[in-house]
């Protein structure tokens, strides 16, 4: 099976505040403010952690949850942020270059 | 011989807004009685100025003055553009140059556009609100078309100074926030006053039955900021740095729901 990586896109800018995440795209400065499982996801993407494994570790522990359904969700909702250009996926490692990380 | 080419004579002023001087040169006398009259309040015997544009006229035409605005930032050099003007500014050299036909609105967008990036390389912003000072503080209403901040700024009572009913002129300082009066006004079509005061309090705009102050939570209170900060570039360091200046100032600032019904009765909530 093909492994799926994901990173912060360097091209944002995050904050989270009271436990909520806000992202604003660098692109069109539209603001996101994620949910839990999105949250841990934005945090978990370093680029050289895949997927399945950040679902393992992160959203089956955190959510009690099956860990083929999470991984679906989680996939969709990778996806979802990669459409909107705050996540990078790849099938391969990423190197990002250092912005976009969550304080 | 005689001389063939004639000297054209060279006017300029100086319109400050928020303490940022900004020189406009111009061949047209008729513009610069306009722009005298448009920004009365605003014009500074300073000699310093942050930025000089060099105003070129053109006929008047069919622009349109309601297309986007686009802003981008390439090599160095800013660019402004809508239907009805096109102009340029090089951070660097402090200078550069604008083409319009001779109307106020036009001119008007170029200095908003022009504050806001200059406000952004310092921490501050321009913001959609009302703003007074009452008390020796400044207090600002913040919401969309429609939300209240004509009304409040109608109500407000004789010993507060309006800053403006539209655009807020948000500075940050050593030991918080500054608001500053702008030209820039909404439907009450009145000229702030051209004074500043610490910011006291950031309120979010709700009209219902009665006048009453409630707490936000600060993700609340940082949404609602970037909802109402202007913003017209397309440059992500820029929104990185705007988006960074929110959060600091709703550590700052209190921010709160003003909930009012239009009586004169909500300023004894205020200052």
């Amino acid at each position: 099976m093909t492994k799926l990586y994901v990173a912060r896109s360097p091209r944002v800018a995050a904050r989270s505040l009271d436990g909520e995440m806000m992202i604003m795209s660098g692109q069109d400065s539209t603001l996101f403010t994620l949910n839990k499982t999105a949250t841990i996801l934005w945090q978990a993407a370093d680029g050289a952690t895949p997927l399945d494994q950040i679902v393992e570790q992160k959203i089956c522990r955190e959510f009690e949850v099956e860990p083929a359904v999470a991984m679906k969700d989680a996939e969709s909702l990778a996806r979802q942020l990669a459409s909107h250009g705050i996540l990078q996926l790849d099938e391969q490692p990423i190197v990002s270059l250092g912005t976009g990380e969550p304080r | 011989m005689p001389e063939l080419t004639t000297e054209v004579e060279r006017l300029s002023l100086v319109i400050e807004i928020g303490g940022m001087p900004v020189r406009l040169h111009t061949c047209d006398i008729g513009f610069l009685r306009m722009l005298e009259n448009r920004y009365a309040g605003f014009v500074s015997n300073s000699d310093r100025a942050e930025i000089e544009f060099d105003v070129d006229l053109t006929p008047p035409g069919t622009a349109d003055p309601d297309a986007d605005v686009r802003v981008t930032h390439r090599q160095g050099r800013w660019r402004f553009e809508r239907g009805d003007f096109q102009a340029e500014w090089e951070p660097q050299c402090r200078r550069g140059w604008i083409r319009q036909s001779a109307n106020p609105y036009s001119i008007d967008a170029v200095l908003r556009i022009t504050h806001t990036l200059m406000l952004a390389r310092q921490g501050g912003f321009l913001l959609h609100s009302a703003s007074a000072i009452r008390n020796g503080k400044a207090f600002l209403f913040a919401g969309v078309s429609g939300a209240g901040k004509t009304t409040i700024s109608r109500l407000a009572p004789r010993d507060a100074t309006l800053l403006t009913d539209e655009i807020s002129y948000v500075r940050q300082s050593s030991d918080g926030y500054s608001a500053f009066g702008t030209p820039f006004t909404g439907e009450l079509a009145k000229l702030g006053e051209n004074v500043s005061a610490p910011i006291g309090a950031l309120y979010l705009l709700a009209k219902g039955q009665e006048n009453r102050i409630d707490p936000i939570s600060p993700p609340e209170a940082a949404r609602s900021l970037l909802t109402n900060v202007l913003f017209f570039a397309e440059d992500e360091q820029l929104v990185q740095s705007i988006f960074h200046s929110a959060f600091e100032f709703v550590s700052r600032v209190p921010v709160l729901r003003l909930t009012f019904v239009p009586d004169a009765r909500v300023w004894e909530l205020i200052g």
